[in-house]
């Protein structure tokens, strides 16, 4: 399609006015557009949070615990209710499981009965050390970053686990 | 192609008919610049709610965290300060373009009948418009804007026998707080725009119902709207627009520290289209004071409401028409004198402003403070009144603690103060250096 040349004064005032118009809305889209869909920047670390002591930990049982963690959002930084799955191995070393299921993120408990992970959700089953039993669950369960300082559980930022390949 | 869908929308919503009528609208032949200001004021108001609607995306609007997400909203969203620099010089422009409009409606006796209406509504959306700047100043909840609206409320509290009760209905009885900020920010967010919309598009209506005003003795054939009078318009929104951008992008926009109801050194002062009326106060004193606070402003609005129907005379060429002129110069001479009497007695502020001075600290320092944001330090410390109050505010740190304190009571907080809550924090060397030099370079407050 060819457009018309402006050619005559009503031809250029309307190109000019296109003009202005365009320059506005670029200007305006050039502030509005990062500002809407750019993520902003987000501090880059959680933080450590002291989640309690080690010693009240029977090795081969899940306990769960509950700990105040900081949480940043936007402008808000607040100390919010979180909790975890602590689970003592056998070679003394600590793994603490995020306490959401790895399907959509329902609360699950521990079956003494069964010796495992069950979610009351939809029925996603895990072992122990995290792995998928069965159920919906995609990917194992995720876990804190631990850090053990003397007789204290320290947990850092919730690591996803990676899929399981077959 | 497009023929056929022009046809399809004619036929379905009229809209395409519409818009030829709105350009081909018949104008006088004596309309020109003067014309485009009212375009100019439309074009601002839709800057303002549009800039508005994105401040809104990361605004907390309760006291205390309105200021922490303005914070957020200049340091941390890409574009923010761009934003928060339209919405805020878009406001001035406002008020700048919404006087310039009335004066030349004025000077062109353009209130005349059948626009005694338009004229009405006008001076409607100019007390709107006001309303807009007085509640919106106080939404950064800076000290500026907390003892600027302390300031107004004692204002409206001295409205004879309604005074007292005004108060309670800002909730600004025992000093303005949360209940005053809620309302100010449902005013400003809530109503006003609402009752501007409905009014702005009264005026419109009413502007192409009686069309534009012409010159006295105009017998030069009608033109339209497009493309002269188009362009005009666009020419002056552009320039407008572009004096926006710039003030925005080079100017920035203020912001003060928290407000602090217990600062006794901070000096109030209004935005700068009030300081006529501030300026005004100081002529009266004792009860007389409401001559200038109330009897003197409610009188201008009552005139201004009244001048189509006190002015019955012919309409003449505003070259000739010396009251209107005389009127509008001596309006302007004592508004004017009052502004800079206002301005120069304001004494000069001492402290640095905390966002200029953000963009123009050392570039370690914003990353220590930005360390200290990341690891939540302000849950429990406060820095210049921002934070909790857990544990010691870090304003003149550097005068208890040496840097190797701090740096060893960051990694072992325990061995320095047995018994502290302060939790540990690992950080790298470079990191702790960076948040070390932050914190020693805190001021004292």
């Amino acid at each position: 399609m060819k457009y018309p040349v402006p050619t005559n004064r009503r031809g250029f005032l309307s190109a000019a006015i296109s003009g202005l118009v365009a320059a506005i809305g670029a200007g305006l889209g050039f502030v509005a557009l990062p500002y809407l869909f750019v993520p902003s920047r987000q501090p880059g670390q959680e933080g450590w949070t002291d989640a309690g002591e080690l010693s009240n930990l029977e090795p081969g049982t899940p306990s769960e615990i509950a700990f105040a963690r900081l949480r940043i959002d936007g402008w808000d930084a607040s100390a919010l209710k979180a909790s975890a799955w602590l689970v003592k191995q056998p070679g003394g070393g600590i793994t603490a499981f995020s306490p959401a299921c790895t399907h959509l993120g329902c609360a699950y408990r521990w079956s003494r009965a069964q010796n495992e992970f069950q979610c009351p959700c939809h029925g996603s089953r895990f072992a122990i050390d995290g792995r998928v039993l069965g159920g919906p669950a995609p990917r194992p369960l995720d876990r804190y970053q631990v850090k053990l300082a003397g007789n204290r559980v320290w947990l850092g930022p919730i690591e996803p686990s990676e899929a399981l390949r077959s | 192609m497009i023929p056929e869908l022009l046809r399809w929308l004619e036929e379905r919503t009229g809209i395409p008919g519409a818009v030829r009528a709105f350009f081909s609208e018949e104008i006088p032949a004596s309309a020109g610049w003067a014309q485009a200001i009212g375009s100019v004021v439309l074009f601002l108001f839709f800057i303002q709610v549009f800039t508005g609607a994105l401040l809104a995306f990361n605004y907390a609007p309760t006291p205390g965290e309105a200021y922490r997400s303005l914070n957020y909203i200049l340091r941390e969203v890409p574009g923010g300060r761009m934003v928060r620099g339209l919405h805020h010089w878009g406001s001035s422009l406002m008020i700048g373009a919404v006087v310039l409009h009335m004066i030349q409606v004025f000077l062109y006796g353009a209130y005349r009948k059948p626009r005694e209406a338009t004229w009405m509504v006008g001076v409607a959306l100019l007390l709107i418009t006001l309303g807009f700047g007085l509640t919106g100043y106080l939404l950064p909840w800076d000290n500026r804007a907390y003892w600027g609206t302390v300031v107004t409320t004692e204002i409206a509290g001295q409205a004879p026998l309604a005074g007292g009760y005004i108060r309670k209905l800002l909730g600004a009885t025992g000093g303005v707080g949360a209940v005053t900020f809620a309302h100010f920010y449902a005013l400003h967010t809530i109503l006003l725009p609402i009752f501007a919309f409905l009014l702005v598009a009264l005026h419109v209506y009413l502007v192409k119902r009686h069309g534009v005003s012409p010159a006295p003795f105009e017998n030069r054939p009608k033109r339209k709207f497009f493309p002269e009078q188009v362009f005009r318009d666009t020419c002056a929104i552009f320039a407008v627009f572009a004096v926006l951008f710039f003030l925005a992008a080079l100017a920035g926009a203020p912001l003060e520290g928290l407000a602090d109801p217990t600062n006794t050194t901070y000096i109030p002062r209004p935005e700068w289209y009030f300081l006529f009326l501030f300026e005004l106060l100081k002529f009266f004193r004792g009860t007389a004071e409401r001559i200038g606070s109330v009897l003197l402003p409610t009188l201008a609005v009552a005139l201004l409401f009244s001048i189509p129907f006190l002015d019955r005379s012919r309409l003449r060429p505003v070259t000739q028409s010396t009251f209107a002129l005389a009127a509008v110069a001596l309006s302007l001479i004592v508004g004017v004198s009052l502004t800079v009497a206002a301005v120069a007695t304001t004494p000069h502020s001492t402290g640095p402003d905390p966002a200029e001075a953000f963009s123009t600290a050392p570039s370690a320092l914003v990353s220590g403070a930005r360390i200290f944001a990341a690891n939540g330090c302000a849950a429990c410390h406060s820095i210049n009144g921002v934070g909790g109050s857990l544990a010691p505010s870090l304003n003149g740190v550097s005068q208890r603690h040496s840097r190797a304190w701090i740096a060893q009571h960051l990694e072992d907080p325990k061995s320095q103060t047995p018994g502290t809550i302060m939790p540990q924090f690992d950080l790298s060397a470079q990191d702790r250096d960076l948040l070390l030099s932050y914190l020693l370079s805190l001021p004292a407050k």
